[in-house]
């Protein structure tokens, strides 16, 4: 459960004051995630996501292999539901 | 005879294999921490690629699986309140506790949810300011920042009817008290990259030069693990012992210091309880100062409860590398993730359910 999961950051959400907000997409699947712990995440970007949170940026290529890898595992159901 | 499954770099890990076991000289016995890292070597076999000489074991790398009974027993209790809407990740459900789990909880009508995010439960508080939220805080440091955020957001939005039970809990910690274990077996670490990518690599330092054993910052794919293994082998090989970053494609050293600071300003170090390990100093995360307040525990006046005594569950001695999931006699018979007599039978990334999905009915590659 401690895996992260990397996404796309579609849309960042400005209503939101007190914490930056987007919308991202994992493999298709698109979910709100916090970015108040990612400043520099902008959108086009991978944010590594865990929790409804993003921890930390990766870059496109890295994004798929961690994808694939965590897909390997069965281990996307955190994303997935 | 070959177990591996397809994964990314094949050939590269053959390669980095046959180095492994050019370099090895002697026996050399390595631990993972990282639940990720275990469903990886034994799903893919990587373990079954290594010369006989190194021997990985499991450690606690599995956040749900050191969940002690008491605090179960804690979520179950405050789960049966009417006005509380019970809150976790799904892997929480069938954690036994004492008497039953939550889902069992759930069953005879205890308003227990599954959501994605503590953050998500916050938004539960919000839209429900007649009931009581409360989150029960599993993870590691990779999740401890999500539950620092929620309780951050409540206090800024002065949400009073949520709480977090917290079961949170850091790895180097629990990795010195195996290390100062007399019966220690551990001669090297991959550490957990996800733990990492918040903590950064400085954490293990003095443990690295205290313990004299190499701790090698690892990710979870299998080439990952291998590479992590190799630099382990070659530290040992040259009687070296340094914190080592093998993952910087995604970990920075000074790790994701935002994050760093939301934890220091929400919670503190204090003891906590293992499930099968006991209790190890500075090992959980506690609600400090002001955020106090949104402790369950403070919030319903819960009493203390007493350590549980185990089942026959040897989950202390399959974490700290004593003995493997199938040498316990109820491996695979009396203990199944349908019926888990304990935690490491339930999690996906709990040891004892990684061997009994990839290896009950093949016991020869539990020899590797």
């Amino acid at each position: 459960m401690c895996l992260a999961v990397p996404g796309k950051i579609l849309e960042i959400d400005p209503s939101d004051l007190l914490m930056r907000t987007a919308r991202v997409s994992f493999g298709g699947v698109v979910r709100e995630i916090s970015l108040a712990l990612v400043p520099e995440a902008e959108v086009g970007g991978y944010v590594l996501a865990h929790a409804g949170i993003g921890i930390g940026m990766v870059d496109e290529e890295e994004a798929g292999h961690i994808f694939e890898a965590l897909r390997q595992l069965d281990a996307l159901e955190e994303v997935e539901g | 005879m070959k177990f591996v499954d397809e994964y990314r770099g094949q050939a590269e890990a053959e390669r980095i294999a046959e180095e492994i076991a050019r370099i090895t000289t002697r026996p050399h016995t390595l631990m993972e921490v990282c639940g990720g890292q275990t469903h990886a070597i034994v799903k893919f076999g990587i373990d079954t690629l290594l010369p006989d000489a190194i021997e990985l074991v499991h450690g606690p790398g599995c956040p749900v699986c050191v969940t002690p009974v008491e605090r179960i027993d804690l979520a179950l209790e405050v789960a049966r309140r009417s006005e509380v809407i019970l809150c976790s990740f799904g892997d929480m459900l069938r954690v036994p506790g004492s008497h039953g789990d939550l889902f069992a909880a759930k069953a005879a009508g205890a308003d227990v949810r599954v959501v994605y995010s503590p953050l998500d439960a916050v938004a539960l508080a919000k839209k429900h300011p007649d009931r009581q939220v409360v989150f029960f805080a599993v993870g590691f440091e990779t999740t401890a920042p999500a539950h620092a955020l929620a309780v951050f957001r409540a206090d800024q939005e002065g949400i009073a009817n949520f709480s977090i039970l917290t079961a949170l809990v850091r790895v180097p910690p629990a990795m010195e008290a195996i290390l100062g274990s007399p019966k220690c077996r551990v001669q090297g670490f991959l550490a957990a990259g996800h733990v990492c990518t918040i903590m950064g690599c400085g954490e293990y330092e003095p443990l690295a030069a205290k313990y004299k054993v190499p701790i090698v910052v690892t990710g979870f794919e299998p080439l990952d693990i291998l590479d992590g293994v190799l630099r382990c082998v070659r530290q040992l090989e040259a009687g070296e012992a340094r914190v080592e970053n093998a993952y910087t494609r995604v970990v920075k050293n000074a790790g994701n210091t935002h994050a760093q600071r939301l934890l220091e300003s929400v919670f503190e170090a204090g003891a906590r309880d293992w499930r099968g390990l006991g209790p190890i100093p500075d090992s959980g995360l506690h609600l400090r100062g002001r955020y106090t307040e949104y402790d369950t525990v403070r919030r319903f006046g819960l009493p203390p409860v007493a350590a549980v005594a185990e089942s026959e569950c040897i989950a202390g001695d399959v974490l700290q590398g004593w003995k493997k999931p199938h040498e316990c006699p109820a491996f695979g018979t009396r203990c199944t993730p349908e019926h888990p007599l304990g935690a490491p039978m339930v999690s996906g990334e709990g040891a004892c359910a990684a061997y009994y999905r990839y290896r009950r009915e093949d016991p020869a590659r539990n020899s590797a």
